[in-house]
């Protein structure tokens, strides 16, 4: 189609463009369209920042048990594994909200169910963080078995403990050896967070659909929400490059490009 | 047959051939060699167009390589290519490797190629293994299969990247025989090699060739006898002490 | 323990017949998006490795672009879109097959690039010294190798996709999740849904990720 064709077509979608809509307010309230987006950002956020701490945290315990030579850890570990990565991530977000409190015992289900507040919020963050940890727990592994056998060896040798063989030697080589799997795994946590929109987390992809349905103006909406999704992803591998370049080794070249 | 004049590559900054001039003709067995990093490789894939190059020209039996009109894939099907790693196709059988050319690129049917290729297999002494994988051959036999891979295009000239290089030493011999006896039938032949015995016993003339410049390019037996060049002599005492 | 006892999985048979049609719903999605996804995938892959600047920029981008944003924005903004741009309404089932087609297939293609950046520079020049073009040395040499060479993680991303399908749940298409939701709530016993639901998802996975270690094995062996 020649140019003008294409924005006839365009106005003939029937699509009614309306870049002020930001500013606009709600259909039912005080707030503007973009009061609302910034919400979304800021759950987004907020969401995704504790998940990570907490898959970090998770992922490199359990990421290690998959490496030392007990098969009884070994074992449990690679189970904690494979619960997480063969059910789809909206599923165990539903099990979460919907199933685990019947789970526990009779007050705190009633509690849960009722009186805890930021209900959603605290089952989306452990719902992510502990998929997510079960990822990095992966790349953990990965990296911890990337390093020479001779480091563990070497680290025995000189009468470290097998704990202090991994905290003072493989440990601290084998993350800046991920670092660079890891960042992705930054990335994905904020647009898995998306996924917390089905239980009612105000976060970007929840507003986005709220917006779109209230203001009619779909595609603005849409392209709001992918720009400050961009911004995360940015700022995600930003901070990750800033880590990378403050605990690099001279001389150790990593994943180079 | 195969004219190469001026010609000189650089890959960005660094030049890896300078000014090389040379001309091979038909039925001759030219023996290029030089120490490693003398640009020898990077000149024969210059031959049949695998490789660009920035200056100058080369014709092949009056096709020129350089012109941008020119129909590489059908100059290069008339130029049969034996590379260092012998890089038969992994995926396919050793007769598939013979007849795929015959098949895609001449346009032969699929009987006529298949007893082509059974033909060369039987030359080369491995038509016992038509059926089998590459990943189930040993190099030198890998090699040789290789060269009837080439043969089967019906080439007018045959290009040979170190064929031996990546051999080890007891199957060298078996590859240099079948290399020896295409000489000796007047194919007209470059090959990129250390090996002098296989020189000195078809060659007609040697290229010696040092940091991208044609330093020497003499009959057989003036090179082996009398080399002008102090670095072809540097370079003869070091292959010939073995 | 009192939350077994309360469970009543016999609303599970009447409903089976439902969620059999929401699985293969997804199935459908995913088989569709797999292959097409492959093929896209591939025609992209070979853009970016190709020497023409303008398609190379294209690839790149479309590639970055659905890297960077989560799956749910693509699935609402290809549900918005294509029927503004077709003029026609589409169906959320229509929709899914469309979007994720067009999603995996940046996934697929960047496989499909180390594939064939993992096929050495000889066996190009070893084809084309036959006298092959660039369509044959693909079609017959690089890219027969560089499937082969990728299938374990092109068959790993195809079990990524199988989960990623229950997403759909967004526009409300009917695969196997929303069916779960459905029954639950016709039956009122979302727990007891939810739960056989993630056990169906984890078996088929579980299985499938068995098979492509098994696979990975099995190919190790011949190299």
């Amino acid at each position: 189609m020649g140019r003008r064709q294409l924005s006839h077509h365009f106005d003939n979608m029937n699509y009614h463009w309306n870049w002020g809509i930001f500013l606009e307010q709600v259909q039912a309230g005080e707030e503007t369209y973009l009061d609302w987006l910034i919400t979304g950002f800021g759950w987004t956020v907020a969401v995704s920042l504790t998940a990570w701490t907490i898959a970090l945290l998770l992922g490199s315990i359990i990421g290690t048990l998959r490496t030392v030579p007990s098969i009884k850890l070994t074992v449990l570990a690679s189970c904690y594994v494979e619960l997480f990565r063969n059910i789809p991530l909206l599923v165990q977000m539903f099990l979460w909200f919907f199933v685990v409190p019947e789970l526990l015992p009779h007050n705190l289900s009633l509690w849960v169910k009722q009186d805890m507040p930021a209900k959603e919020f605290f089952t989306a963050v452990l719902c992510l963080g502990l998929f997510t940890s079960a990822r990095v727990a992966e790349q953990v592994r990965a990296g911890v078995q990337s390093l020479p056998r001779g480091q563990q060896f070497a680290g025995l040798a000189i009468g470290l403990s097998l704990t202090q063989t991994y905290r003072y030697i493989l440990l601290p080589m084998a993350f800046r050896i991920i670092i660079p799997p890891l960042t992705s795994e930054f990335m994905n946590i904020f647009k898995n967070s998306s996924v917390a929109f089905a239980i009612g987390v105000f976060e970007l992809t929840f507003q986005a659909r709220q917006m779109q349905e209230d203001s009619e103006q779909g595609i603005e909406t849409y392209l709001a929400v992918t720009a400050l999704y961009f911004i995360c992803a940015f700022i995600a591998n930003r901070t990750m490059a800033h880590i990378e370049s403050r605990t690099r080794v001279p001389g150790f070249i990593t994943n180079d490009k | 047959m195969i004219d190469i004049r001026n010609v000189s590559k650089w890959y960005g900054q660094f030049q890896v051939l300078t000014d090389c001039t040379t001309t091979i003709s038909k039925g001759e067995v030219v023996v290029v060699c030089g120490p490693s990093g003398s640009g020898k490789s990077t000149l024969i894939k210059c031959v049949n167009g695998l490789e660009g190059f920035q200056h100058g020209d080369i014709c092949v039996n009056g096709t020129s390589v350089a012109d941008a009109k020119t129909n590489l894939p059908k100059l290069r099907s008339h130029v049969g290519m034996v590379f260092q790693h012998f890089e038969l196709f992994p995926h396919m059988t050793v007769i598939d490797n013979l007849t795929i050319g015959q098949i895609k690129v001449i346009g032969r049917g699929r009987d006529e190629a298949t007893e082509r290729g059974l033909k060369l297999l039987e030359r080369v002494g491995l038509k016992a293994q038509a059926k089998k994988f590459p990943g189930q051959l040993s190099g030198g036999q890998q090699q040789r299969v290789a060269i009837a891979r080439a043969l089967a295009m019906d080439p007018i000239c045959m290009l040979f990247d170190e064929p031996t290089s990546a051999l080890d030493p007891e199957m060298i011999n078996e590859v240099l025989d079948v290399m020896v006896e295409l000489a000796t039938e007047g194919m007209t032949m470059i090959v990129v090699t250390h090996e002098m015995g296989f020189a000195r016993k078809v060659a007609h003339r040697v290229v010696f060739m040092d940091q991208g410049c044609i330093v020497e390019d003499a009959s057989k037996d003036d090179f082996f006898g009398t080399p002008r060049s102090e670095r072809a002599q540097i370079f003869l005492s070091k292959i010939l002490s073995h | 323990m009192s939350f077994f006892a309360q469970l009543d999985f016999t609303v599970l048979a009447p409903s089976l017949p439902f969620l059999w049609t929401g699985l293969l719903f997804t199935a459908k999605l995913t088989f569709i998006a797999m292959v097409g996804g492959i093929l896209l995938g591939t025609l992209l892959a070979l853009a970016r490795l190709s020497p023409i600047y303008t398609l190379a920029i294209m690839a790149t981008w479309y590639v970055n672009l659905m890297r960077s944003i989560p799956l749910l924005m693509v699935i609402l903004w290809f549900f918005l879109v294509i029927p503004l741009i077709t003029g026609q309404p589409m169906g959320a089932e229509n929709s899914a097959i469309v979007t994720f087609t067009a999603f995996e297939a940046a996934y697929y293609s960047e496989i499909m690039r180390a594939g064939i950046q993992s096929v050495s520079r000889g066996q190009v020049w070893a084809g084309q010294a036959l006298g092959m073009n660039y369509r044959q040395t693909m079609s017959y040499i690089v890219l027969p190798q560089a499937f082969r060479n990728m299938l374990p993680v092109l068959l790993t991303q195809t079990i990524i996709l199988f989960q990623d399908t229950s997403l759909v749940y967004a526009i409300g298409a009917k695969d196997l999740l929303k069916a779960a939701e459905i029954a639950g709530k016709n039956y009122n016993r979302p727990v007891e849904m939810y739960i056989f639901v993630a056990l169906i998802y984890f078996l088929i996975c579980f299985a499938l990720s068995r098979l492509v270690k098994h696979l990975n094995s099995r190919i190790s062996i011949i190299r």
